[in-house]
């Protein structure tokens, strides 16, 4: 009988995709809520998909146990920041931190894949796609995870318009409206649960707006609930208000979630 | 994942004793480095018990497990209780190595009776046990000695919603109506679910107990390493209660038929 | 230079068996400038003023966030409360990480009171120079504690520290009879009461000498409203409408002028620096 070396494999796989989009002064970060270890679905609900602050959202997606410690730590990592500067951490300020804190285990690495989406200090949407070992750049959109390599060649065609030809005379658009880009996102999960295994069950959607983008038309959606931040503005913001609450850092990001089903088999 | 202890958290590979039939500790292993000798750690359950299963109902969550500690193949002990008790809201059930449970039963012993001293009217429940747990078991999986155990956390939080969460050797951890470590992944929690998510309303405990009795049963049936000797236990507003052993009725007549299994020798 | 045989190790009895270090550290609370903490059924709130060395320089900082559910007030050595409101917050948070709750309130004041005493016992340390009024709310409820030097805490319905805090103290023995079933907006005014006694007889509170901090549901005049009623701290404008509240002091001095305490050094002077709180 050949020997085989039989260690403890301090590693898993739980399944599960995320995906990011970027649009001109909002992000939308996504995840399915399935969590599955070989063919066994282990629950039909696990987020993969966290706030970190009222302008920064976090999807971790590879072994869950690492996903959910890493998460974890850089949400201590926020809350000192948060004590030393009396503000949130600012979304590139979190993206570098990220990539710090990957790299720091290169030798036993986190084994996830991060997706950092938000709203950067000028008001931009920006999307932050990372390896597990903390290699990292700001991009438009990213999907990760099981189905990444079913997702992220219809976002390439559909956000970054590759092997499409622009109208005649005109030019393909530079960012998308939110209404496409929600559509997009549920596309991609209704079709990754169709081809992948791993994926399906619920469909997590959270979705950050820059200040002074009205959330009227979002908020009738169906299954679009609000997420309460740090501070809330109360009432009507004046000027005087909206100046007292930039003062502790709420500038009027607004972030809400739209949770939807997904095929469980 | 593999169902047997011996394999989890390891690479699927049938090549190596698929059927866990010498004993376990015993596997001819490849010498390591030089220094490989001067630190062991825990890299194979000895003493392992069989899956756990649990599931919510109307007035709580009912855990149940079978009474066996088998050592590789052989039935070793019999009588082992694998549903524990933590402080009066909390019940913890374990599958997996037996020493490496019984060392988290003394943590938590230790852990509640620290809870009690301070006197403060705080209590630990059942999401502060799951959080505890879950950091022990991704600590020790990250220092590469883990405790080979699948826990399953039952219980009633303190505002009176009921709690099942999963916790195994990787760290790994899951929330959800219905649970089954081990074998019972592929028997019994495709029982369980369709007893739970497919019902309307939240089972009754009279519902509860029948579906775990049909889990065990089919589990003896299935398992090789399960016992006709099981133990339900159960926590609601009322608090923990731990049924006594409970024997599933099982028909073996229909055995005497089946060629090389019954009298007839051919 | 020393003023008692028994001044030089805190771990030496003086035979009337006092630690005198211990007294000292409990005289640099009283030199800090003062704070007062009161609770209601459903509200802790802390009222601090703060000084500043002059025209030119800002003011203090007299409050600190530990976490969502707990914050507090100092009086005394500005850099020992940085040390050991770090080391609440570390404990609050490790409550999160290993048992997913928020720290209860009393182990938070329990875990310091320890810390502090041991500086009351081991040779070659010194004693925190530096007490706290500390307000959280948890399952039981909202809570006020004081912390001081001496290893000791205690819950309180009413409590202040520092200098003259006697006179705020006999304010609130006055009044905390009526502070269980009060709002938000009435606990503060008495709060502004009792913080008015220690001020010097010029001085009166402004928007910017002084701190609030709430746990508890938002009062109506705050614009910004935290998540869960979790611990803020109002400075500034959004002050105003609390500040103005306020009965004018005649009214409220028909109570007996509070006696001072001989014991209390004129600290409240305007030559204080920056460092103690």
């Amino acid at each position: 009988m050949p020997h085989q070396e039989r260690r403890f494999n301090p590693y898993t796989e739980n399944g599960g995709t995320i995906l990011a989009i970027a649009g001109e002064d909002f992000t939308v970060i996504a995840g399915d809520t399935r969590q599955s270890e070989g063919y066994n679905i282990q629950t039909r609900y696990a987020p993969k998909v966290f706030r970190l602050t009222d302008k920064a959202v976090l999807a971790v997606n590879g072994f869950a146990a690492d996903g959910n410690m890493f998460v974890q730590k850089v949400q201590q990592r926020l809350e000192w920041y948060a004590h030393a500067h009396n503000k949130p951490m600012p979304l590139k300020a979190i993206a570098r931190l990220i990539q710090t804190m990957l790299y720091a285990k290169r030798f036993f690495p986190y084994y996830v894949y991060n997706i950092l989406g938000g709203i950067e200090e000028d008001g931009s949407g920006a999307v932050y796609s990372f390896d597990p070992v903390g290699s990292y750049e700001r991009e438009a959109c990213r999907a990760a995870g099981a189905a990444q390599s079913l997702v992220q060649p219809f976002l390439d065609n559909q956000i970054y318009f590759k092997n499409q030809l622009p109208p005649p005379g005109g030019a393909h658009p530079r960012h998308l409206p939110l209404n496409d880009v929600l559509s997009l996102v549920i596309d991609s999960f209704t079709g990754a649960t169709e081809r992948h295994i791993e994926v399906g069950d619920g469909l997590e959607i959270y979705i950050v707006l820059a200040p002074n983008k009205s959330s009227v038309e979002l908020e009738r959606l169906p299954g679009v609930k609000r997420i309460q931040g740090t501070f809330d503005i109360a009432g009507d913001a004046s000027p005087d208000v909206t100046a007292a609450a930039a003062a502790v850092g709420v500038t009027g990001e607004k972030m809400f979630v739209m949770r939807r089903e997904l095929k469980k088999d | 994942m593999d169902h047997h202890p011996t394999n989890w958290g390891r690479p699927r590979d049938d090549r190596v004793d698929p059927y866990g039939t010498f004993p376990i500790h015993a596997r001819p292993r490849p010498k390591e480095d030089a220094f490989g000798d001067a630190v062991k750690h825990t890299q194979q359950p000895i003493v392992t018990g069989s899956s756990v299963i649990g599931l919510k109902y109307k007035d709580g969550v009912m855990l149940a497990a079978d009474n066996l500690a088998s050592y590789g193949s052989l039935a070793r002990y019999k009588d082992v209780q694998r549903l524990h008790p933590v402080g009066t809201s909390t019940i913890l059930g374990a599958g997996g190595d037996m020493s490496d449970f019984q060392y988290i039963q003394h943590t938590l012993d230790s852990l509640i009776i620290e809870e009690f001293t301070y006197d403060d009217g705080n209590k630990l429940g059942p999401t502060e046990i799951y959080q505890y747990l879950s950091r022990i078991m991704y600590n020790r999986r990250s220092k590469m000695n883990p405790l080979w155990n699948s826990l399953v956390v039952g219980g009633i939080k303190s505002d009176g919603e009921s709690f099942l969460g999963y916790v195994d050797l990787l760290g790994t951890t899951y929330q959800s109506p219905t649970i089954a470590t081990g074998f019972g992944s592929y028997i019994a929690q495709p029982l369980l679910r369709n007893a739970v998510d497919e019902h309307p309303e939240p089972l009754t405990e009279e519902e509860a107990l029948s579906i775990i009795q049909k889990c065990m049963k089919t589990l003896f049936y299935r398992d090789a390493r399960s016992l006709n000797k099981y133990q339900v236990a159960k926590v609601t507003a009322e608090g923990v209660t731990i049924s006594d052993p409970i024997e599933a009725p099982t028909v073996w007549g229909f055995a005497e038929g089946i060629r090389g299994y019954g009298a007839q020798t051919q | 230079m020393f003023r008692n045989t028994y001044d030089s190790d805190n771990t030496v009895f003086s035979p009337q068996g006092r630690l005198h270090q211990v007294e000292y550290a409990l005289e640099a609370v009283k030199q800090g400038s003062a704070a007062v903490g009161l609770r209601s059924k459903t509200h802790a709130v802390l009222l601090a003023l703060k000084r500043s060395t002059g025209e030119l320089a800002s003011y203090q900082q007299k409050m600190f966030r530990i976490d969502d559910h707990v914050g507090i007030a100092i009086a005394g050595l500005t850099s020992d409360a940085r040390v050991l409101s770090n080391f609440m917050r570390q404990q609050a948070m490790s409550s999160k990480m290993i048992f997913n709750r928020p720290s209860p309130v009393n182990r938070l004041v329990s875990a310091i009171a320890d810390k502090a005493q041991v500086n009351t016992q081991e040779y070659g340390r010194r004693p925190y120079g530096v007490g706290f009024l500390v307000i959280g709310q948890d399952d039981s409820g909202p809570h006020l504690y004081e912390f001081s030097p001496s290893g000791t805490a205690y819950e309180y319905y009413a409590m202040s520290i520092g200098a003259r805090s006697q006179s705020a103290k006999t304010y609130l023995e006055k009044n905390y009879e009526k502070f269980m079933d009060c709002s938000l907006e009435h606990l503060i005014t008495h709060g502004l009461h009792a913080l008015r006694e220690t001020l010097q007889q010029d001085k009166e509170l402004t928007i910017l000498n002084t701190s609030i901090g709430i746990v508890g549901p938002p009062a109506a005049s705050e614009v910004l409203v935290q998540a869960r009623g979790a611990f803020r701290i109002l400075e500034g404008e959004p002050i105003a409408t609390f500040l103005s509240t306020m009965t004018p002091k005649e009214v409220v001095a028909a109570a007996p002028e509070p006696d001072t305490d001989d014991d209390e050094p004129a600290a409240a002077g305007g030559d204080v620096q920056m460092s103690d709180a």
